[in-house]
C-alpha cells in the first residue's frame, strides 16, 4: 500500500503538468488533479499491479474531465495575472510567442488539446494515448493532425474560424 | 531501394521521434525534396517543443498539500469531488422532482418543506442540504467527520469560528447518542453550516445539521418530513436553521430533537 502510495505521489508533477495545460486556470488544473488522485486511490484496486501506472492515471483524468466539461462548471476564479500563465524561460522562442502558443492551445477542443499535449508532454506512443483515451488509433491520428495544423494556423495568425458563438 | 510511401502518420511520428533510424532517415530524404511539408513538419516540432518550454516547469513546482490530501487517512470535505456530488445530488433531486417544484423552490427561504402532487411533504431549501448531508456522511465508516468527538474542544472552536455563531453540539448520551464528531459543510448561500453526528452501540446514526442563514425566514414550530428513508425534524429559530437527521422512527426522532431543543435553548446565542 505504502508503495502504491509513493507511486501515486510520484506521478503528480507530471498529472499537473498536463492538467495546467489541459485547463488553462491553475485552481482548476488542481481540482482536476485532486480529483484524479482521490479517484486513484479509491480505485487502486482497479490498477493491476506491473501495468503503467501513469496510463492509468491519465486515463482517470481524462474521464473526470469528460464529466466536467459535461457538467455545468462551478466557477472558479482566477486570483492575478501571474495566475495565467505558469512561470516559464523563454528559450529559442520570445515570450510574446509562448503566450501565443498558450492562447492558440486554449482554441484546440479539448479532445484534440488532449491528445497534442499527451504526445508533446508525456512523449507517449500514439498506442499508448488511444490506451489511455479509450479511442480507435485512426480517431487519435486525425484528431492529433488537425489539433497541430489549427495550432499551426493559429501561430502563423492565419486563424479564418470565427470564434465567436451565437447564444441562443 | 524500394521506399514504403510516406504517409501523414508517418510525419507526425517523425515530429515526435517515433519512428526508427532507419524509417527516420526516410522520411528526412523525402521531406528534403517537399519544402512545404519541411516547413509544415518544423512547425510542429516548434509546437512541440514550445508546449514543453511552457509546461515543463510545472514539474518543478511544489505540490499544494491539498493535492495528497485524499492519501492520507483523513476526510478531505473541501475536495471539489465532494462539493459538486452534493450540488449534483441537489440538482438531481430539483429535477426529477417536477414543475411543481419551481413554485416550492422559489419559496426556498420561506419553507423548508413543500407538499408535492400526492400530498406528500418533500422538503427544500436546508432542510433538504440536511438530509442529503445526512446520506452523504452517515454511511461512511472510515471517515464520517472530520474531526471526531475526542477533540471535541477544537471541534467547537472552530466550527464556531467558521460559522460565526456558537457552536456547541448538545449531549444526547442520556438518551444513548454518542457524539461521533462533526464538520464543516456549505450552506445554501454558501455560508458555512455545521453537522454533528452522533451514534448510538447498535450503529444507528444521526446528525444534526445547523445553519445560521435562516434569518430571513420565520420562526418555525418543529415540522417532520422524510426524504427516501431519512427521517427529519427541523424547526428555525432566528437566524438559526435546525435540522435532526435519521433513520429511526419519528416517534424516537421527535424526542431526541426535543432533548436538543432544549439544550440550545439553554444556551442563549
Amino acid at each position: 500500500m505504502q508503495d502504491e502510495r509513493d507511486r501515486l505521489i510520484a506521478c503528480i508533477p507530471r498529472l499537473r503538468r498536463y492538467a495546467r495545460a489541459l485547463i488553462s486556470d491553475r485552481t482548476g488544473a488542481d481540482d482536476l488533479v485532486q480529483d484524479t488522485m482521490e479517484r486513484g486511490w479509491k480505485k487502486l484496486s482497479s490498477w493491476q499491479s506491473g501495468s503503467d501506472m501513469r496510463a492509468w492515471l491519465f486515463g482517470i483524468m481524462h474521464n473526470l474531465h469528460i464529466d466536467q466539461v459535461r457538467r455545468p462548471a462551478i466557477a472558479t476564479e482566477v486570483l492575478d495575472d501571474d495566475t495565467l500563465m505558469p512561470m516559464f524561460k523563454a528559450t529559442q522562442t520570445d515570450a510574446l510567442e509562448m503566450r501565443d502558443l498558450q492562447s492558440a492551445l486554449a482554441t484546440l477542443p479539448a479532445e484534440q488539446r488532449e491528445i497534442l499535449l499527451l504526445v508533446a508532454l508525456e512523449e507517449m506512443s500514439y498506442i499508448e494515448v488511444a490506451a489511455t483515451l479509450g479511442l480507435p488509433l485512426g480517431t487519435v491520428m486525425s484528431r492529433l493532425s488537425r489539433a497541430r495544423q489549427k495550432l499551426r494556423a493559429h501561430m502563423e495568425g492565419r486563424v479564418v474560424v470565427s470564434s465567436l458563438k451565437v447564444v441562443k | 531501394m524500394n521506399q514504403l510511401a510516406v504517409t501523414e502518420s508517418d510525419l507526425h511520428a517523425y515530429v515526435d521521434d517515433l519512428l526508427g533510424d532507419a524509417r527516420s532517415k526516410e522520411v528526412a530524404v523525402w521531406l528534403a525534396a517537399r519544402p512545404e511539408e519541411q516547413a509544415r513538419i518544423n512547425a510542429y516540432r516548434e509546437q512541440n517543443e514550445g508546449l514543453r518550454a511552457l509546461f515543463n516547469p510545472v514539474l518543478n513546482e511544489v505540490v499544494p498539500p491539498r493535492l495528497t490530501a485524499a492519501l492520507e487517512n483523513r476526510a478531505s470535505w473541501f475536495s471539489p469531488s465532494y462539493l459538486r456530488l452534493v450540488a449534483g445530488l441537489l440538482i438531481a433531486v430539483v429535477s426529477g422532482a417536477g414543475g411543481w417544484m419551481l413554485h416550492g423552490a422559489t419559496q426556498t427561504n420561506m419553507l423548508a418543506a413543500v407538499k408535492n402532487s400526492n400530498g406528500q411533504v418533500v422538503l427544500t431549501g436546508f432542510a433538504r442540504q440536511a438530509a442529503i448531508a445526512h446520506g452523504v456522511y452517515t454511511p461512511d465508516v472510515r471517515h464520517p467527520v472530520e474531526i471526531g468527538a475526542d477533540q471535541e474542544d477544537q471541534l467547537v472552536t472552530w466550527l464556531s469560528k467558521r460559522t460565526g455563531a456558537d457552536m456547541h453540539p448538545p449531549k444526547l448520551g442520556k438518551l444513548g447518542y454518542e457524539l461521533v464528531g462533526g464538520r464543516l459543510l456549505p450552506g445554501e448561500s454558501g455560508s458555512p453550516v455545521a453537522q454533528f453526528m452522533y451514534q448510538e452501540a447498535g450503529g444507528q446514526r444521526l446528525t444534526l445539521y445547523v445553519s445560521t442563514d435562516q434569518a430571513q425566514n420565520k420562526d418555525t414550530g418543529f415540522r417532520f418530513a422524510q426524504q427516501g428513508t431519512v427521517n427529519v425534524f427541523y424547526w428555525i429559530d432566528g437566524k438559526f436553521g435546525y435540522a435532526l437527521s435519521g433513520g429511526v422512527n419519528k416517534g424516537e426522532l421527535a424526542k431526541i430533537a426535543h432533548a436538543v431543543y432544549e439544550q440550545l435553548d439553554n444556551k442563549p446565542q
